[in-house]
């Protein structure tokens, strides 16, 4: 009986540590916490300038929100308008992009600081320290509160001049749908055993509470339906910032932070380290695989199967808005210029689709250089050395990572279309044409990924970078009037805006063969450098 | 037949850092070569160079009669490698990864396969991120001596066994050998080393300061005698190739260059002998003299 009761936890001495943990997570994460704060505060920050410039007048505003209470799908993707002031629009354009993308940083962080630890083995050495049981959930619990917390000041302090109590009451509630997917994301971690299964898991939860949103808000246009109010995200639409703030709903997070905070630190207290509540199932005593490039499918078809799903499914919401999509900007000038901008001078709803299939073409670049980039995490893992060790040449090595990568990027573009197909229903085959056509642009940004890593194996993150230029370029630009010799640095930018303009071969063309010369080049590099450990 | 593997005056260069600073290296075919150095000493880095990972600066290296950069598979079809820090797939089973790794080689014999999960006690269903370092290492070991090959490469393969599993592997190595199979063992366990090697090289800074078999290697080397004498020495201290000499009455202990033992023997046996032992040095003296220097450097 005495030892149970020694075992119980108790005493300050839990925590341990905590104030060294928390500053150590910070001092790991000061890239990374910074980048995505910034990205997001950027993004609620600039709308009400871009909002000023569509829909410059009180009237243009009035018909927003009308077309909004009529158009079903509309508030499905964004959520339902409270009021004509370019605060609440604001609010209402940004609020579950900027409070999915706050849970998104919150769940990396906490992860991060736990189940990854965890699963490297690196906690039995901290644990080991002066360190008490609960000082690692802490500390990762903390580093998301520093993190939301600055995203809340920089989000109240730059939207002040829309009106200060809106700006707070939209501040608190980005800050605390953090939290409530920092502290979703401390359970399951204490769940799984893989940090990946964690964060996916958790993502999951998040893509749930998107979909209540979205369909408590196709039901109703006042998001007071059940489903929306049953989703963390429908919360910081409810708390109608600049339309007369509800400031109750901030309760829900603060209710929901702690339920489930106290369950991360029960279940916590419950297991051993390094253990967890859901054990990995064992696999087979033998295994089938017999090439690199059979290793590589098995390596990468978890993620190909999610892009697949993710750009069907894109394509299937993007088509199904086509129509009301057209309707909603045919009465709005500024709208209009930017969707021909984006999407090409001909019909409306040729436009819009071109813009949508230019979007994904985009999002697509990422995946491209996440697949090219599995090489490199193979390569400084010490994975690649006893693999390269056998009878496989690095070429063949490389080339079965490359052909998922590169032949990905038309299996994603073409679900893509067939979403389009499914959605709208019309222009099937110019819509899978458009989709396809953006390949050689996709194909580029990968080629410049295989081109780092073959020369400059250090250097091959940086094609993230590259990607998230391209993106940032090919989504703002257009809105921002970036002069077109800046958008032309863009692969993207050089492509015909399909359907409604004319098919270009050439760019095409051109595109395709400075795609496999990066290829080509990265390939030689790879070929003749020193493998790294 | 060629040699197993030939390296002489490789050199290899990592910005400032010379690795490798010609340094040469003799395996001959059926034999069991032990590759010595402490840590730093450039064991790895030569390993990686025949294995093709990395391009040697300068100098030759041949493995089973080829180059090993140009002809990397071709070489690596006959060679399996078990490195001293195994990571695996965090969601391939053990059982997958030998699999995988044999294809990927001349082939797996299944028999093989089976009897050594079972000698090496290794749980083949488990996920790689499940498994302890101790048994990422024995799947390695399970790939490279299940596999159809000529020559076995095993840098430091047995950090992280047990004892227990460190003496299934020493069985395993032999019978290696005694299938004609060439086995390059680098380690610094020197006590596996003298248990297994025919031959040994020890190298240091990125070159080879000793190369031969162990008799070989001891003959250059001191061994010590302790002496208990019927009168009292005499004359030792002027004979060439002593060393530590250490007189307490009749009782003599000392140190001498094995190639001048028998002119200390025979000054020994005027004063009569009473007993005498005569220890040849263990691989640990003769590789801590090749470093004693540094040694002393250290403790200074």
């Amino acid at each position: 009986m005495t030892a149970l009761a020694t075992a119980a936890p108790r005493g300050s001495r839990q925590l341990a540590g905590t104030g060294t943990l928390l500053r150590f997570a910070l001092r790991r994460d000061r890239v990374m916490i910074p980048v995505w704060i910034a990205v997001n505060a950027l993004m609620v920050l600039s709308m009400p300038n871009t909002l000023k410039g569509l829909y410059g007048t009180a009237a243009e505003r009035a018909d927003l929100v009308r077309q909004m209470e009529t158009n079903a799908s509309f508030r499905a993707l964004i959520g339902p308008v409270f009021d004509t002031s370019i605060g609440a629009l604001t609010a209402w354009r940004v609020g579950v992009f900027a409070a999915a993308l706050a849970a998104v940083t919150s769940l990396l962080v906490v992860v991060r600081h736990t189940r990854d630890e965890e699963e490297s083995g690196r906690q039995e050495l901290v644990a080991s320290g002066m360190v008490g049981r609960r000082a690692s959930l802490t500390a990762a619990l903390l580093a998301a509160a520093v993190a939301n917390t600055v995203l809340a000041l920089l989000v109240t302090a730059g939207l002040a001049g829309q009106g200060g109590s809106g700006a707070l009451s939209f501040g608190l509630g980005l800050a605390g749908a953090g939290m409530v997917f920092a502290t979703m994301a401390a359970i399951v971690a204490q769940l799984t055993e893989s940090a990946r299964l964690a964060r996916g898991l958790t993502a999951a939860v998040l893509g749930a509470a998107f979909v209540l949103r979205a369909a408590g808000d196709s039901a109703t246009d006042d998001g007071s339906s059940v489903l929306t109010w049953l989703s963390p995200l429908g919360w910081v639409e409810n708390q109608r910032s600049f339309a007369g703030e509800r400031w109750w709903v901030l309760l829900l997070f603060a209710a929901a932070t702690a339920v489930q905070g106290v369950l991360a630190y029960a279940l916590a207290g419950r297991r051993d380290v390094g253990m967890s509540f859901l054990p990995t199932r064992p696999g087979p005593a033998a295994g089938r695989l017999g090439t690199a490039a059979a290793l590589a499918w098995r390596l990468q078809r978890g993620g190909v199967l999610g892009w697949s799903i993710g750009f069907f499914v894109a394509g299937i919401v993007y088509g199904g808005l086509t129509d009301g999509a057209a309707d909603l900007v045919r009465d709005n000038d500024s709208a209009r210029e930017i969707f021909q901008r984006m999407g090409g001078r001909s019909g409306l709803t040729d436009a819009f689709l071109a813009s949508m299939v230019g979007m994904l073409g985009l999002i697509a670049a990422l995946y491209v250089v996440a697949s090219v980039l599995r090489l490199y995490g193979e390569e400084s893992s010490g994975r690649a050395e006893p693999l390269l060790a056998n009878a496989v040449g690095r070429l063949r090595w490389a080339a079965g990572h490359l052909a998922i990568a590169f032949g990905g990027s038309v299996w994603i573009m073409f679900l893509a279309g067939l979403g389009f197909a499914v959605g709208y229903g019309r222009q099937i085959g110019p819509i899978l044409g458009a989709c396809l056509v953006q390949v050689p642009a996709i194909w580029v940004i990968g080629g410049i990924a295989v081109l780092l890593y073959g020369v400059l194996p250090r250097g091959a993150t940086a094609a993230w970078g590259v990607a998230g230029a391209v993106l940032l370029l090919g989504w703002v630009g257009p809105a921002l009037n970036v002069p077109q010799p800046v958008l032309d640095i863009s692969p993207f930018g050089h492509l015909p805006k399909l359907p409604g303009a004319e098919m270009a071969w050439g760019p095409v063309a051109v595109l395709t063969v400075i795609a496999v010369a990066l290829v080509t080049a990265g390939l030689a590099g790879l070929r003749r450098r020193d493998m790294t450990t | 037949m060629t040699k197993a593997i030939t390296v002489s005056g490789l050199h290899k260069a990592f910005g400032a850092t010379h690795a490798l600073d010609g340094l040469d290296l003799d395996v001959e075919r059926g034999e069991v070569h032990g590759f010595l150095g402490p840590n730093g000493a450039g064991k790895s880095t030569t390993i990686r160079v025949l294995l093709g990972l990395l391009r040697a600066d300068s100098g030759a290296a041949q493995v089973l009669g080829r180059d090993p950069w140009s002809d990397a598979v071709e070489v690596h079809r006959r060679i399996a490698y078990v490195p001293g820090d195994v990571t695996l797939w965090r969601n391939l089973s053990g059982g997958e990864v030998i699999d995988l790794y044999g294809r990927l080689r001349g082939g797996l014999d299944q028999r093989r396969r089976a009897e050594l999960i079972e000698r090496f006690e290794l749980d083949p269903t488990k996920k790689g991120r499940t498994y302890s370092k101790g048994n990422r290492q024995k799947v390695a070991l399970v790939a490279a001596f299940a596999s159809d090959v000529d020559l076995l490469i095993l840098d430091e393969p047995t950090s992280g066994l047990d004892p227990l599993m460190e003496e299934v592997f020493q069985r395993c190595v032999t019978e290696e050998r005694d299938r004609g199979r060439t086995v390059l063992l680098s380690s610094h366990i020197l006590s596996e080393v003298e248990e297994l090697c025919d031959r040994v090289s020890i190298i240091r800074k990125g070159r080879t300061v000793e190369s031969g078999s162990l008799a070989d290697l001891r003959h250059l080397t001191r061994t010590s005698v302790t002496a208990e004498l019927a009168g009292p020495p005499n004359g030792l201290a002027h004979l060439p190739g002593v060393h530590d000499l250490d007189v307490q009455g009749r009782r003599v202990r000392l140190q001498v260059d094995t190639d001048k033992l028998d002119a200390v023997l025979r000054q020994l046996s005027e004063s009569g002998v009473r007993s005498l032992t005569s220890t040849p040095p263990t691989l640990e003296e003769l590789f801590l003299r090749h470093y004693q220097d540094e040694l002393d450097e250290v403790s200074r």
